[in-house]
């Protein structure tokens, strides 16, 4: 039984979303997107290194017949910033998805939640299929699908924190409050936290530093991928009830006496 | 015999010939077939304009492409 992930009407298989960056090198990446069962992968925009050309280029690793790129406006501060990142990647990777980030401060880089709402309007104008990283809070998330937020990405925790998601609630009550595709970007730390995750019943889960810093990223992405498909599998299953008290599993007929 | 103007390309000043377009730009810095987008004085120039447009005086040029990156460490463009 297909459970694809639908953003905007686009199918992926997978409901796991990586990250490009942190990786020890690109080779360790390219085994690691594979060991992961990602569909889409994120990537930065940035300006090209003239002075250094003998640096290989990110793309030679990633095969585009076989992952979606999702370019991202990581480090954007402003509205104005976060959009012309955005125009730039569309026209750098011919793709109209954009994970939207407009960062409000440098310690916990948490959103800007106003500037994010401004750059959603004017990119959702634009066309572009916008995945907005904002506050794990229902008002702000219902706020970015009433703008035309084709997602929304609410934090489990700090981006790089790997301390798992920090307020299961609130993204229980986004759950309830909007009715575009939740997917949990940032503060997966390991397996576990992400199976927890998708146990809510978000759509999906999009993570960078909890693979690419793993000792061994390449079997931590696998682990990943188990962990990601797992948590899908129990939501979809229906967990019991938590109870405060035993219940046996054998049948209590005929036990000998 | 053409020209030098000077430009700024990835906000280093750079000798160009007046008769340069985008296109001519991009082969010398030896970026042609990469995945790169074009931004003139704030305007994104599209592929398909590259070899039209040509490039004056005092004008800002950005070449960006895609890096690694996810949730995102701080780190700035342009």
């Amino acid at each position: 039984m297909s459970d694809d992930l639908v953003i905007a009407g686009r199918k992926f298989r997978s409901r796991l979303i990586v990250g490009t960056g942190k990786y020890e090198s690109f080779e360790v990446m390219q085994q690691a997107l594979e060991a992961s069962g990602a569909d889409v992968v994120t990537v930065a925009v940035r300006r090209v290194n003239l002075t250094d050309k003998s640096k290989e280029s990110l793309l030679d690793y990633i095969d585009r017949d076989r992952f979606t790129l999702l370019p991202n406006t990581a480090g954007c501060y402003t509205a104005q910033d976060a959009i012309r990142c955005a125009r730039l990647g569309r026209e750098a990777g011919l793709s109209d998805l954009i994970k939207l980030e407009v960062i409000g401060d440098e310690r916990t880089l948490f959103p800007d939640n106003e500037g994010l709402l401004e750059a959603t309007r004017v990119l959702v104008k634009e066309d572009f299929v916008v995945l907005p990283y904002t506050n794990d809070d229902p008002v702000i998330c219902k706020k970015l699908e009433e703008a035309g937020a084709a997602a929304v990405m609410p934090l489990g925790a700090p981006i790089g924190s790997g301390l798992g998601v920090q307020n299961p609630n609130n993204l229980r009550i986004i759950l309830e409050t909007v009715s575009v595709p939740v997917i949990v970007d940032a503060g997966v730390g390991t397996a576990s936290d992400a199976t927890i995750t998708m146990e809510l019943g978000v759509a999906g889960v999009l993570m960078n530093t909890g693979i690419a810093g793993a000792k061994d990223a390449v079997s931590m992405a696998r682990a990943m991928k188990l962990a990601v498909e797992s948590g899908r599998l129990a939501f979809r299953a229906g967990r019991i009830p938590k109870k405060l008290y035993a219940t046996a599993s054998s049948p209590l007929e005929g036990v000998l006496t | 015999m053409a020209e030098k103007t000077e430009i700024i390309v990835n906000g280093k000043q750079t000798q160009v010939l007046t008769t340069w377009t985008v296109d001519d730009l991009i082969l010398d810095l030896e970026l042609e077939g990469r995945q790169v987008a074009v931004e003139l004085n704030g305007q994104i120039i599209s592929r398909d304009r590259w070899s039209d447009q040509t490039l004056g005086s005092g004008d800002r040029i950005e070449i960006v492409h895609f890096v690694g990156g996810g949730e995102e460490e701080k780190c700035l463009m342009i």
